[in-house]
């Protein structure tokens, strides 16, 4: 297997009795936007949320750029240079656009920096810097997923994850979340993004992993997935 | 806009004892004020993180005695044929030391609990009061248990040029109550919009998105819980020297929940909610004092603790900011608004 930028190795991990994980491995290559495939409860979501260190795993290796991050805790890992989008609610309500985005870089000092960055962000998405003294609850869904992905940007991550970006979002927000995605991607940001929809994920990825049961039953490039017979039968609907 | 409210206010409140001369009212003022101050704290968590401590009464009641007795000395012994001697300090000293040593509680009680949270929390809170109750009440050589300490000196400042003055009047507790109120109102506006402020909300708002963009959660709530109980425990000393007796039953149960009322009906999660809902149920009593007996008195607080949260259900601050907002713009709530005078969870 070639050695990845982020690199999981036997990575068994659960919550309580329940085994979420039994020892996966993957590589995350520099650059790439690599998507995690699977049905509900598979273990996509727990993959990354043991990756950023909220779930603590019980075996196997993680390392990123060559540091070991294995149980190291989330504001490690983030300073590391790993950003995690979690799935659910993408904003914190009460506060204003603004403030979300600075908590994006809440691990970081420097304020001069810190505003440039969030002044490239307005200029990415002027939508946010019409609304930003206003209550990020008040903001459409998919100008909270910008916003969501504009704080995850603001930490200045080397790799972002992304869990479920399209839940939720009506079908033309879901498609410019994914250009979105994609834009980051060839800015030259690695991406690790898991989601529900297999064809878009495998159309858009460079290279992808099918979980089942915890466990990675198969990978390779997105075209070879789509054309996987047994990908085509339980998740593309045939 | 808020700045001219709160220097209004500020100013009303500093002119009362030049008109007010009735020392009962005073003196109802005064320990309304005292309690406003413990609201205060309770409200820093409750408000602003979400956790609840059933037991707020304790650091309050910590720091009344430990400034009673820095402030009396004392001689008790311990296991070993050790004695423990402390001659009398300055009460100043004293407001200090309960300062430092509620804060310590409250880094001990946040230690304890703040790894599960919730209702661990509320149970530590609880129980860490009745503790601190029993041993008030048993510890006799150390606190007089049941008989109280007695003969606390008032709050003696020594001020330059002037010499030494000893706050003995109704009306210079009054306004030393209303300068560390006024503190205490400060340095939480302050420490709610400041770095570690956006991580206390952040956290009450969405934990999971909070951790994912490294709040370190235990760390932050038992900061949080450090400042609430110094601020109780400043606000148990100011008690201390002003009755000048405290006895165990200053660790009631009922005090803890009489700031929480405060809290809940004036707003929690808002920086005025506290002081309007600790003036209504600080000052309730006197007004019913000539009208019902002390037993009655509590259906009336019920009744209109009730009557708020029925008609104001965010409590009195948020609610009647909101309503403010809405008719002037018309528009939702500003994000301005939404910080500083709401705590309350999206609805789903």
């Amino acid at each position: 297997m070639e050695r990845g930028v982020l690199e999981i190795r036997d990575v068994v991990c659960g919550y309580g009795g329940v085994t979420a994980l039994r020892g996966i491995s993957l590589d995350v290559r520099a650059g790439q936007l690599v998507a995690l495939i699977g049905a509900n409860g598979a273990g996509k979501s727990t993959t990354l949320r043991a990756i950023s260190g909220l779930v603590p795993p019980r075996a196997g290796q993680m390392r990123f750029e060559g540091i070991d991050i294995t149980g190291a805790r989330p504001p490690r890992v983030l300073a590391s240079g790993i950003a995690h989008c979690p799935e659910g609610r993408r904003v914190f309500p009460h506060m204003s656009v603004e403030e979300n985005l600075d908590m994006g870089a809440y691990l970081r000092r420097g304020s001069g920096e810190i505003a440039a960055d969030r002044d490239r962000i307005y200029a990415e998405f002027p939508r946010l810097a019409e609304r930003r003294r206003q209550a990020a609850g008040t903001l459409s869904g998919g100008e909270q997923q910008m916003l969501a992905i504009g704080r995850a940007l603001m930490s200045r991550p080397r790799l972002i994850m992304f869990d479920e970006p399209s839940l939720g979002l009506a079908p033309n927000i879901v498609e410019r979340t994914f250009a979105i995605i994609r834009g980051i991607r060839d800015a030259g940001t690695t991406v690790l993004l898991v989601e529900q929809n297999a064809f878009a994920a495998l159309e858009m990825c460079d290279h992808a992993y099918l979980l089942e049961n915890g466990r990675i039953v198969l990978s390779g490039a997105g075209s070879e997935l789509i054309a996987n017979e047994h990908v085509r039968k339980a998740y593309l609907g045939g | 806009m808020r700045a001219a409210v709160t220097i209004l206010a500020v100013a009303a409140l500093a002119s009362v004892p030049l008109w007010l001369r009735d020392p009962y009212l005073l003196n109802a003022l005064i320990t309304t004020g005292i309690f406003v101050i413990g609201a205060m704290s309770l409200n820093l968590l409750l408000g602003f993180t979400g956790q609840l401590s059933l037991g707020h009464i304790a650091f309050f009641g910590i720091g009344a005695y430990v400034s009673a007795l820095t402030s009396l000395g004392f001689d008790v012994g311990l296991p070993g044929d050790v004695r423990l001697v402390h001659a009398p300090w300055p009460p100043i000293a004293g407001s200090l030391l309960a300062i430092l040593v509620a804060g310590m509680c409250g880094y001990f009680v946040g230690l304890l609990s703040f790894r599960v949270r919730g209702a661990y929390f509320v149970i530590v809170t609880i129980s860490f009061a009745e503790v601190v109750r029993l041993v008030a009440l048993n510890w006799v050589e150390l606190t007089q248990g049941p008989l109280a300490l007695t003969n606390i000196p008032s709050i003696a400042l020594s001020l330059p040029g002037i010499g030494e003055l000893t706050l003995r009047t109704k009306m210079q507790n009054y306004y030393l109550v209303l300068v560390v109120a006024l503190v205490a109102y400060l340095l939480i506006a302050r420490l709610v919009h400041s770095h570690f402020g956006r991580a206390m909300r952040g956290l009450m708002e969405n934990e999971t998105l909070a951790v994912s963009v490294g709040i370190d959660v235990t760390r932050t709530l038992t900061l949080a819980a450090v400042i609430s109980a110094a601020i109780a425990g400043a606000a148990g000393s100011l008690y201390a020297h002003y009755i000048r007796i405290i006895d165990p039953e200053v660790f009631a149960f009922i005090n803890t929940v009489t700031m929480v009322i405060m809290v809940i009906s004036g707003g929690k999660g808002s920086l005025a909610g506290p002081v309007v809902g600790g003036l209504i149920f600080g000052l309730l009593p006197v007004a019913l004092r000539p009208v019902m007996a002390p037993e009655a008195q509590w259906i009336a607080y019920g009744g209109v603790l009730i009557a708020i949260l029925f008609v104001l259900p965010r409590g009195i601050v948020p609610s009647l900011a909101q309503r403010f907002i809405r008719r002037r713009s018309g528009a939702p709530a500003l994000a301005s608004v939404a910080l500083t005078e709401t705590g309350a969870k999206e609805p789903a």
